[in-house]
């Protein structure tokens, strides 16, 4: 797995926060790669750092200490405009409680990121997406009309709209029953094996775990065991 | 992107669209303040063009002399030399009698003579009945207020002194005299060829003499009156002309309008403040979406511009439906503050009153909502994967700038509202000074109630209690606008009320409510019998001397009035003095210094006198000091012996210069009788009898005139009152927005509430209270504040004993605490009683 250029690059990463006179260091030193087109699952117990690593690694905020490079670019290195831009074309985002702005409606969400790139001819694309998650019937509806289930494939089709080159899901069924939350998952690997898309999910899941390439388990905010699953082998 | 980008604008409209009812409400609060901006500044440029286009109609003429005696030969030579047309005019007080109706009354009496007005015309019914009293003998003119007051008609008679005059018309409109100045002396005009059949101006009698000029097309009045001032000031004459009769209108209208102005002033920051609250509250709910919008890819000046585009379009829809409503108010302040003007309004719409009025109410509409927009720039993205994130809590220095900013604009606006940098500046000051007052206050009783709240009362009422502190209230924005329009209108309250009680007091108990001028000393024995025998006591009864000061220490006042400079006490040397003498001081009276000299010898070469003390002052001149008195044409040399302090409130003959027995026994002089009618008809039996036997006699009728001061201040308040009403009426709309805003929050609350299993009537209590409570904060923080500054208002300004009008106050408060429970029980409703999930869906 050496592969030349990974997607997602890793390297001595350490977030420290600061509340009231001490330090709580909350990531150390974490270091590893994602191969492009790969899927890698983040698991490990509560408060172990699992969503700060994520949002670091998207570039939603800065390392005390350490570099992520996302498909060649160093992140810390970015302004803020340039991370706006890259979250905008190179990430896309699924969320445990799915995120969708609640004054828009289901197509008008899913519009959003391919909009914000200046693009006015994006309507088609956005209904074939809702069309392929299994929504087409409900593209007019708002979040509130919509079920949990209906609002993370909304989320999904919002996610996969500029074709990301890489997935980025913290606990993407973790506010939903088994069925519908298998029925996401499947979702999710469907569009990422479509659009050949690297994935990285975070989940407490492990049966969603384990339909990954690659299980990076984490406690006490380090990474504490790396395993390449059989699937990935197979591949 | 710019801020133009298009999509910026489809996301702001599309983010917007489902609460835009909403967003309307956080700028209404704007459209009031605009409003009021264009209304009153489209009136200023009406009244403007109006004195521009009628001040030669408001003189009447090009050039006026005016004199309080007849003019000199001096002066009529110089009349002459000037040439163009002349007219001439005296004007006086005196007892109206008219027989028919058996009623008596002081007017204002005025001749004709030549044809003034030379511009413009006395308005009459029939029109022109002017011209008929020119040609023919024994006609009055007579005011119309008048008229209907005694149910006269034309036709009938009105006796001036000894002479009976046929009523011939009724007068509408005096050029130059605004409606509410005719309520206190009503105005009769007579032929000036009649003048002398009423025996009524003898030598020594009080009247005002004007001479009107109608000049060539190729003459200056301006430069004449220049030309001519000195002669004219050294004979006690003052010349107006077109320009300088337009200057100081337009000062007593500018005050007005001013005033006006800053009122409007103030209800557009308010509703400015309103709106940044409002915005704050709502910023707060977007963050969630303001975050996913980030963390798809949005940059923070993205995010940022798209409320701020909802902001500016909002702020345009505000201005624009400020403008609207501000029109139509506009005709109605004519019919408001039409009494106390002076010219005929024409309405029109003037461009610059509602570019300025929408510019200021847009301007603060994005400087007031620019400081919680600023805080789109801090949210991170992260908030869209972490609930509970640490805010960044940096100063943020464009906060600062934003800040500075606001108070800029506002120091600005001020300027430019009351053209004067020191005015404006002051208003600024005085403004941040009130609103930090009533932001101390209301902060105090906020943390009072929290502090000093029985904890043993029902889960209800400390429930709806904590409401009022939750995150995000508006409870301080609302507690200001409504405490601030509160107290304006009872502030204004308490002041009327204690003018009025002041002038009330005089007619109540044994206070004289009738005084007698202008009686003859050979009638004053009759006439002290005839009020006797009306069973009025003879309360006092002073002889009265007209004077002028002719030399002040070792300056003669001719001289002084030549110098330009004005000094404190240049109101004292034109003016005629009413004096008299008598050896003891009465008790209005306070000796301050020297000593009181009651009599002197009649061949006493330099006679003590004693002065008022505010006089003095003014005059710069003390005990010791010389003067010179002009006792109807003998210079009289005085020395001042005494100083007192008078006191002016009572109704008494309290006099500035009062000489000791022995000197003026044989001067010139008419006496006074003070007395007390018990009842109105008693007054007026005496006053016709008065009248019939002594014309000469005037009567002031002191209930009459605290009648008509009360009718006065009745309409001067009215247009406080249209004023304050902006500021209510903002706080109400604030206070509708904030409602609206919270209703989320409410909503929540009382969904989760019901899971819980409280009653739709429990429910309701609780919200009810809420109102309850912010009605009683933000009534109270205005009436305290009010009953404060009416103390201060009594104590320092009308020194009169502060009596609270706790009734009006209390009725006031309830009033406000009822319209603020209302307003927000109306914008609640439905929140207790649809289905929890229904509400949830629809409100999210
Ligand atoms: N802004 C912050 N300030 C201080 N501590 C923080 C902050 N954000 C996160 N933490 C701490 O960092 C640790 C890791 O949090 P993180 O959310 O990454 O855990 P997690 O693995 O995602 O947990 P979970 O499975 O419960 O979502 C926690 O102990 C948390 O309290
Ligand atoms: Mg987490």
């Amino acid at each position: 797995m050496n592969d030349p250029q990974p997607m997602l690059s890793v390297s001595g990463l350490s977030k420290t926060y600061r509340s009231g006179e001490r330090d709580l260091t909350v990531l150390h030193d974490v270091t590893f790669d994602i191969a492009e087109g790969s899927t890698a699952a983040i698991v490990g117990p509560s408060g172990s750092g699992k969503t700060t690593l994520l949002g670091l690694c998207a570039g939603l905020d800065l390392p005390s200490s350490g570099t992520v490079r996302l498909d060649g670019a160093d992140l810390g290195r970015l302004s803020e405009d340039e991370r706006a831009l890259v979250r905008n074309r190179l990430v896309g985002f699924v969320f445990q409680s799915f995120q969708l702005i609640p004054t828009l409606t289901a197509l008008e969400n899913v519009m959003v990121p391919a909009e914000l790139q200046g693009r006015s001819d994006v309507r088609n694309r956005a209904r074939d997406l809702l069309e392929t998650v299994g929504l087409g019937e409900r593209m007019g509806h708002y979040p509130v009309q919509l079920s949990g289930g209906e609002q993370q494939r909304v989320a999904l089709a919002r996610a996969f709209i500029n074709s990301p080159k890489i997935l980025f899901a913290d606990e993407p069924t973790g506010n939903l029953d088994a069925d519908t939350g298998a029925s996401i998952s499947d979702l999710i690997f469907e569009l990422n094996r479509e659009a050949g898309t690297t994935l990285v999910l975070v989940t407490h899941d492990q049966v969603l775990a384990a339909q990954t390439q690659r299980i990076l388990r984490m406690r006490g905010g380090q990474i504490v065991q790396d395993v390449y699953s059989e699937s990935s082998l197979n591949r | 992107m710019t801020f133009f980008h298009s999509w910026l604008w489809k996301m702001a409209w599309r983010d917007s669209r489902a609460h835009l009812k909403r967003l309307f409400l956080f700028v209404a609060s704007i459209i009031l303040g605009v409003a009021a901006m264009v209304a009153i500044g489209g009136f200023g440029d009406n009244l403007e063009s109006a004195i521009n286009d009628q001040a030669k109609t408001l003189l009447g003429a090009d050039l006026a002399f005016r004199s309080q005696s007849p003019f000199p030969e001096k002066i009529e030579a110089l009349a002459d030399s000037i040439g163009g047309e002349q007219a001439r005019e005296i004007d006086f007080s005196s007892m109206a009698f008219f027989p028919a109706q058996n009623a008596t009354r002081l007017v204002r009496i005025r001749t004709l003579e030549g044809r003034f007005p030379f511009y413009g015309k006395l308005e009459s019914q029939p029109a022109g009945a002017d011209g008929f009293l020119r040609q023919h003998s024994g006609g009055a003119l007579v005011d119309q207020n008048l008229m209907l007051q005694y149910g006269l008609a034309l036709g009938d008679t009105v006796r001036l002194g000894s002479a009976a005059f046929e009523i011939k018309g009724e007068l509408k409109k005096i050029p130059g005299q605004a409606e509410a100045g005719s309520a206190i002396a009503p105005t009769i005009y007579i032929a000036a060829r009649d003048l002398g059949n009423t025996g009524l101006i003898r030598f020594g009698s009080r009247a005002v003499y004007r001479l009107y000029f109608r000049l060539a097309e190729s003459q200056d009045p301006e430069k004449i009156r220049e030309e001519l001032d000195p002669q004219l000031r050294a004979e006690r004459i003052r010349a107006s002309t077109v320009e300088s009769q337009k200057e100081s209108l337009g000062q007593a209208m500018g005050n007005l309008y001013r005033f006006l102005n800053l009122v409007a002033f103030i209800a557009l920051l308010l509703g400015g403040i309103g709106v940044g609250s409002a915005i704050h509250v709502y910023i707060k709910q977007k963050l969630n979406t303001i975050a996913v919008l980030r963390c798809v890819g949005a940059t923070i000046r993205q995010t940022f511009l798209i409320y701020l585009i909802q902001t500016f379009a909002m702020g345009v829809a505000g201005a624009l439906a400020g403008i609207a409503l501000g029109l139509m108010i506009q005709q109605f302040i004519p019919a408001v503050v039409g009494d106390f003007l002076v010219v005929d309004l024409e309405m029109f719409i003037s461009p610059a009153a509602v570019l300025q009025g929408a510019g200021m109410g847009l301007v603060l509409t994005l400087l007031f909502a620019l400081l919680p927009l600023l805080g789109i720039r801090r949210v991170s993205p992260l908030l869209a994967i972490r609930a509970s994130f640490a805010e960044n809590s940096d100063r943020d220095p464009l906060r600062l700038g934003v800040i500075g900013l606001i108070a800029a604009a506002v120091v600005a606006f001020a300027i430019l509202q009351t053209q004067s940098v020191a005015v404006g500046l002051g208003f600024a000051l005085g403004l941040a000074g009130a609103l930090a007052l009533l932001t101390g206050a209301a902060n105090l009783l906020m943390w009072g109630v929290k502090r000093f709240f029985p904890g043993r009362l029902g889960y209800l009422f400390r429930q709806s209690l904590a409401n009022l502190y939750r995150p995000n209230n508006q409870t301080l924005v609302l507690m200001l606008s409504l405490g601030l329009g509160t107290f304006l209108i009872a502030t204004l309250y308490v002041a009327q009320e204690g003018l009025l009680n002041q002038v009330a007091l005089t007619g109540s108990g044994n206070q004289p409510n009738l005084i007698l001028f202008d009686i003859q000393t050979d009638q004053n024995t009759a006439v002290r019998e005839m009020v006797e025998e009306h069973q009025m006591p003879v309360l006092q009864n002073v002889p009265i001397v007209t004077a002028r000061l002719s030399r002040i220490k070792d300056r003669s006042v001719t001289e002084m009035l030549a110098d330009s400079s004005q000094s404190p006490g240049r109101w004292a040397l034109n003016r005629e003095f009413r004096l008299t003498y008598r050896d003891t001081l009465i008790e209005t009276e306070k000796l301050v210094a020297g000593t009181w000299v009651p009599e002197v010898a009649a061949d006493q070469d330099t006679i003590p006198v004693s002065i008022e003390d505010g006089l003095a002052e003014d005059l710069g001149i003390a005990v010791g000091d010389f003067l010179e008195i002009d006792v109807q044409g003998v210079a009289m040399p005085a020395r001042i012996a005494s100083i007192r302090d008078v006191d002016w409130q009572r109704v008494q003959t309290n006099f500035l210069i009062v000489f000791p027995r022995g000197v003026l026994e044989y001067a010139p002089q008419f006496m006074v009788v003070v007395t007390r009618a018990p009842s109105r008809e008693v007054s007026a039996t005496l006053q016709r009898d008065l009248v019939q036997r002594f014309p000469n006699v005037a009567a002031v009728d002191l209930a009459l005139i605290l009648r008509t001061v009360e009718g006065i201040l009745d309409r001067i308040s009215a247009v406080i009152r249209f004023m304050a009403f902006f500021s209510i009426l903002t706080g109400l709309v604030v206070l509708a927005s904030a409602v609206i805003t919270s209703r989320y929050q409410r909503v929540q609350e009382s969904v989760l509430l019901r899971t819980l299993g409280a009653t739709k009537s429990q429910i309701r209590i609780i919200m009810l209270l809420e109102y309850v409570y912010l009605g009683s904060l933000a009534a109270a923080t205005g009436v305290l504040l009010s009953l404060a500054s009416g103390w201060a208002l009594a104590a320092w300004v009308f020194n009169i004993a502060y009596h609270p009008p706790l009734v009006a106050v209390g009725a006031f408060t309830g009033g406000v605490i009822l319209l603020t429970t209302v307003l927000g029980m109306l914008n609640s409703r439905g929140i207790a009683t649809r289905p929890p999930l229904e509400i949830l869906r629809s409100e999210a």
